[in-house]
């Protein structure tokens, strides 16, 4: 991420944990309350199933349901809404990350509804304080710039 | 204290064939667990096809603000994941435990059906006992 001169943003950038030598983030996704990837970018991906509509519909998809599975899954409230109802951001307990044999992607919702999705390899730690960063970036570059049109890609 | 929630075991249709709850306040009752149990076969199947790798198999942790969840696939598809505390220690070996009672108890179990909720007594039996012993070892660190 480029850290254009001024010192506004804050926090700055918190030090990756060790997690090895090179690139270590594979793709990074934005999307906002209706679905629409507003940002999509990867540095290491060798794979690709899908076409890149398809993909980012899925992964919009797989994290609005796993959200509202976390949420009913939630072991410490006894009161939960219906799986499949749209829960509010914030309202109940949503996850952060979840981890395969061979990715961990982290997520972070804000309270306007923009998912912030990095797709990293499966030894990285906990990534809030990174995601909480790019949220600042975001606020500082795109939701300030008075050319930028809501609901639409970032260039 | 236990720092297990509940357990659940899919078949590898995403079926659920055993749920036990050890304490959450969310319990759970039948429809809702065979729910979240078909949706999370679901899921761990669409997770594979996002990796930006080959090779993947599936979502192994899902960490949330309350709890965490832990799964475990084996060789022929049937998911064992279990729901505990955040940052709980150890729960690939209890799922590695479990799974081994499974195999001892249930599928050796000539009157069990395949891919059927499980209704083995000697697997509930020492399921309970290998959560109470894990139960010790949590509470005693």
């Amino acid at each position: 991420m480029q850290f254009f001169g001024g010192s506004e943003i804050s926090p700055s950038p918190p030090t990756p944990a060790a997690t090895g030598a090179g690139n270590n983030a594979h793709m990074i996704y934005l999307f906002n309350r209706n679905g629409v990837c507003l940002l999509y970018r990867e540095w290491n991906r060798p794979l690709h199933t899908l076409n890149p509509q398809q993909d980012h519909k899925l992964m919009f998809g797989l994290l609005f349901s796993l959200k509202s599975l976390a949420a009913k899954m939630d072991p410490t409230s006894a009161d939960k809404g219906n799986l499949g109802v749209p829960q509010l951001p914030g309202q109940g307990c949503s996850f952060h990350s979840f981890r395969t044999n061979t990715y961990k992607l982290s997520f972070m919702e804000t309270p306007s509804g923009i998912k912030f999705i990095l797709v990293t390899n499966p030894r990285t730690g906990d990534l809030r304080e990174t995601l909480k960063y790019i949220y600042n970036l975001y606020v500082e570059y795109v939701a300030k710039n008075p050319l930028y049109s809501p609901g639409t890609p970032i260039r | 204290m236990s720092a297990i929630y509940s357990l659940y075991i899919i078949n590898k249709s995403g079926g659920l064939i055993f749920y036990k709850d050890y304490g959450s306040k969310g319990r759970m009752d039948t429809n809702d667990s065979l729910r979240v149990a078909s949706l999370w076969h679901s899921m761990h199947a669409i997770s594979q096809q996002l990796s930006p790798t080959t090779g993947c198999t599936g979502i192994e942790l899902l960490e949330a603000d309350t709890f965490d969840l832990h799964c475990f696939q084996s060789l022929t598809g049937t998911k064992f994941f279990v729901v505990c505390e955040p940052g709980t220690q150890n729960m690939e070996a209890l799922l590695k435990v479990v799974y081994e009672l499974y195999t001892d108890y249930v599928l050796k179990n000539p009157f069990y059906e395949m891919e059927m909720p499980i209704r083995c007594e000697l697997f509930d039996i020492n399921l309970t006992q290998a959560i109470q012993k894990d139960r010790v070892v949590l509470l005693g660190r």
